[in-house]
């Protein structure tokens, strides 16, 4: 047809203005939207849901994250151990931020992100764990509930 | 020269090359939709509990004695009974708005915060008790919604020693 063949001879430009304000736009959209502060979760735990668990303002300092699962075990950075094992981590944890010198030790924070078909017994031992290696501030995570 | 290579460049029409460029977008645009994940946020609950030695010692005059709530449960875990201090506000949702408003009617209903500083609830939790169900009595016991705006009840929450009820 005379339309095609004119197109085609001539050299089609295509506007490319539009398009690529739509890509920037979106990449502008996700990279807002990323998240990567996902080291601190786990995908094993199911957290219980509260409506007042609002995320905190400023971040802890020196915080100590404990996966507790439902089956009764602790994750601690890579490591799942018992219990038991987790007294010998936690004081290798405080002897760690002690010899940074600064009071670390004393003001870090140990969050306790408990899955919530674990058992209550289970997270009082592992918070009994913790003071007896010498750390006494404990922050529980909830997922927060959309009411 | 250099300069005026350029300078009869620039009389030239400058023929911008697009496709690195998209090339580059597009890839930028794939690696964060792949790294895309709708998280939910989380939040804290702030427990402080030194070791439980010092309170026998030398006890606060300002410190009112803890309000007692104890929590019950069945062997698989189920909640069967919250009680707080003598009175018992059964077991299911209804009981959590019980605790709530039991905690309201003590402090009152816009406390000041001296009161809510010298409050204390001691949560005592059968072992076997599902955590989620202490995670509900505290936030009953911290606060409440009230048309989107947080009112905040209680904030020192400790635990008594692990109960070992029926098992």
């Amino acid at each position: 047809m005379r339309y095609t063949s004119r197109q085609m001879g001539e050299g089609a430009k295509v506007d490319m203005t539009p398009m690529i304000d739509m890509t920037f736009l979106l990449i502008a959209f996700f990279m807002v939207v990323v998240s990567f502060s996902e080291a601190d979760q786990n995908e094993r735990i199911t957290l219980p849901l509260s409506e007042l668990a609002k995320p905190p303002d400023a971040p802890l300092e020196t915080p100590i994250t404990l996966h507790l699962t439902d089956a009764g075990t602790v994750l601690i950075g890579a490591k799942e151990v018992d219990v038991v094992q987790l007294a010998k981590e936690l004081s290798l944890e405080r002897q760690l931020l002690q010899a940074r010198g600064d009071e670390s030790a004393q003001k870090a924070t140990i969050i306790i992100r408990a899955d919530r078909a674990a058992k209550t017994g289970e997270v009082q031992e592992v918070i009994e764990v913790c003071q007896k290696t010498g750390f006494d501030k404990f922050a529980l995570r909830a997922k927060q509930e959309s009411s | 020269m250099r300069v005026r290579n350029v300078q009869r460049r620039a009389g030239e029409e400058v023929e911008l090359q697009m496709t690195p460029m998209i090339d580059v977008v597009f890839q930028l645009l794939t690696f964060f939709i792949f790294s895309f994940k709708i998280v939910s946020p989380e939040g804290d609950f702030n427990i402080k509990m030194p070791l439980a030695a010092p309170s026998e010692g030398r006890p606060d005059d300002n410190l009112l004695p803890p309000i007692k709530v104890r929590l019950t449960a069945r062997s698989n875990g189920a909640l069967t009974q919250i009680r707080f201090g003598n009175r018992s506000l059964g077991s299911g949702r209804e009981a959590f708005d019980g605790l709530r408003q039991a905690v309201r009617d003590m402090v009152g209903d816009e406390p000041g915060p001296s009161v809510l500083e010298s409050t204390e609830v001691e949560l005592d939790c059968d072992y076997q008790l599902r955590y989620e169900y202490v995670v509900e009595a505290i936030t009953a016991v911290s606060g409440y919604v009230d048309e989107g705006r947080v009112v905040k009840l209680i904030e020192k929450i400790k635990f008594a020693p692990p109960h070992r009820g029926p098992a």
